[in-house]
């Protein structure tokens, strides 16, 4: 492929995997099944150059791809309130990257797709959020891939042997005892976005490893915590004992090694954490809720929240959710709800990338952890972290609810 | 070494020379620098504020979103980029954003790992020299200063 025999795009695409292959120290390349390409959402003139310079050498992919968010919501194009410039290139680069023969999937939580991998396939993904998902959850393998990379490793199919890939590389180094949180707070989904930011703020470049969260523990719920931990820190892969696929013991997640350190963890310390997450309190503007993108089930557990809750009409409330999330949605037929209630889906982008939020939005109250980590960077609106029934009820009140019996000892 | 020299690995190619800005903390570029003005806006971070853009920038490792290899790129074409990145950790999302904007641009920016000690003992506000080629690479503080001592 390096020759150029399959074409200059193929050349251009192995070249960067061969690159990547020496930075990371493999001695050789692998197969991957499939990829999740985020290099379709847009960051300047640069994502435009790269898949122009791909799209133009005739580079397709030769595996199954899926699309990350893009920079705009094409099926929702009135919510966008931003540089129209911008947002026509935005367009074109998801154009682009169709055109190579991805997926217009356009979404940050591919494992809510069917044809999810597999346990032990070796994949190429990503986007934070989905690569500590496939790891963690799925026990698929990926490692910690990003743009230019993820595209490239679709077009060659190829990936380093290396990072997470390997075995040597999966195994815990630090541990998170959770013997000392009631279980209340436990079967709490707040708890997992609180715990991943200090899972990620905590563990450095070790394997985090949790002891102590019930077998009964969610995909939703470990989505929050990987994605939680991903924006906090660099986590790529965490085990939790009983519960994720490489855990059946806590030996087994450590493969037999001693932790080089231990955290024990404290409701105290959660508290502390969703203060420190949350950058004031008082009157809301707004709730975001659906960062990574709302599931089947979150519809689920929110549907009820606002069938018996009159929002406050001062107040925006936006659910972020894939294309195929809605679709099951509208066959559920909830959707009835959503739309009495004045709640707007954003579809195919994510409220905290693309200008969605009024101009005059200052506060907005969130149940992601992600959400509250990188808003006031990127959009520069103040937030509060909250649980999915304290968003709903501080929607209703217009100003922040607490339900205090959540965060007592 | 009295000329203040350390070797390191190479994770993309080039040559830089710069003042020194130390980062206490891992900075996410996506999220964490704002690529058309190279400042860094999250504001949770030690040195939320100060520009990134012409300075050797010494962190101790990459972190957080897989986006950065585009916001990396982003800023080296638009001139707001770091003159070079020294790291703890090898970080690849970092060398790929290099890689490509060299690709595409013909820009080069060094981004080099060096080991802790040294790591630890460049001096934020030095002007140091950075070449990264496809030998290793190496990092020159002031001739006479204590800065880097490996």
């Amino acid at each position: 492929m390096l020759d150029g025999d399959a074409g200059e795009g193929p050349r251009i695409a192995m070249r960067i995997v061969a690159s990547m292959a020496e930075v990371l120290d493999a001695d050789h390349l692998i197969d991957v099944a499939s990829a999740h390409v985020d290099g379709c959402l847009y960051q300047g003139q640069a994502s435009l150059d790269f898949a122009e310079r791909l799209a133009r050498a005739g580079a397709r992919v030769s595996i199954p791809t899926t699309l990350n968010v893009g920079g705009v919501d094409l099926l929702h194009p009135g919510l966008y309130r931003g540089d129209p410039d911008r947002a026509a290139r935005s367009r074109r680069l998801m154009g682009l990257y169709e055109g190579m023969g991805c997926r217009p999937t356009w979404t940050c939580a591919p494992y809510q797709l069917p044809d999810r991998p597999s346990f032990g396939q070796h994949v190429a993904w990503a986007e934070s959020n989905a690569i500590v998902f496939a790891n963690s959850v799925l026990g698929a393998r990926t490692d910690r891939y990003g743009d230019f990379i993820d595209i490239c490793a679709a077009i060659t199919g190829r990936a380093p042997a290396a990072g997470l890939h390997l075995d040597a590389n999966r195994a815990g180094g630090i541990l998170f005892r959770l013997s000392s949180v009631p279980g209340r707070l436990l079967s709490e989904d707040i708890l997992y976005p609180l715990l991943g930011h200090l899972i990620g703020a905590e563990s450095g470049s070790l394997i985090p490893v949790i002891d102590g969260l019930p077998p009964t523990t969610t995909e939703d719920q470990l989505k929050a915590l990987g994605a939680a931990a991903a924006s906090s820190g660099s986590v790529g892969l965490f085990h939790a004992v009983g519960v994720t696929p490489e855990a059946g013991s806590l030996e087994q997640a450590f493969a037999g090694r001693v932790p080089r350190r231990e955290v024990t963890v404290t409701p105290a310390l959660m508290a502390e954490i969703r203060d420190g997450l949350s950058t004031t309190t008082g009157r809301i503007d707004a709730v975001s809720v659906g960062t990574p993108h709302f599931s089947l089930d979150e519809f689920g557990a929110l549907t009820p929240l606002i069938e018996r809750t009159a929002i406050n009409p001062e107040v925006d409330f936006y659910v972020s959710t894939s294309r195929a999330i809605l679709a099951e949605v509208e066959r559920m037929g909830w959707m009835s709800a959503y739309r009495r209630a004045g709640i707007q889906i954003v579809t195919d982008t994510c409220t905290y990338i693309a200008p969605i939020l009024s101009p005059s939005t200052r506060v907005v109250m969130t149940n992601s952890g992600k959400w509250a980590y990188y808003a006031p960077g990127n959009i520069g609106v103040e937030v509060v972290l909250g649980s999915l029934a304290e968003c709903v009820r501080s929607a209703a009140e217009g100003r922040v609810w607490r339900d205090d019996a959540l965060w007592r000892g | 070494m009295d000329s203040g020299e350390v070797e390191g690995r190479t994770l993309a190619a080039g040559s830089a020379t710069g003042r020194v800005l130390r980062l206490d903390e891992p900075l996410s570029l996506w999220g964490g620098m704002d690529p058309a003005t190279g400042r860094i806006i999250d504001r949770r971070h030690p040195q939320a504020g100060q520009s990134l853009a012409g300075r050797v920038v010494v962190m101790p490792a990459g972190r957080g979103s897989s986006s950065s290899s585009s916001v990396l790129a982003e800023a080296i074409r638009a001139g707001t980029a770091p003159a070079a990145l020294v790291l703890r950790e090898a970080d690849p999302i970092l060398a790929l954003g290099a890689l490509v904007a060299s690709e595409l641009y013909d820009r080069r920016m060094p981004v080099v790992v060096i080991d802790e000690r040294a790591h630890a003992a460049i001096r934020a506000g030095d002007e140091v020299v950075v070449r990264a080629g496809p030998r290793g690479a190496s990092v020159r503080g002031p001739r006479g200063s204590a800065t880097p001592r490996g």
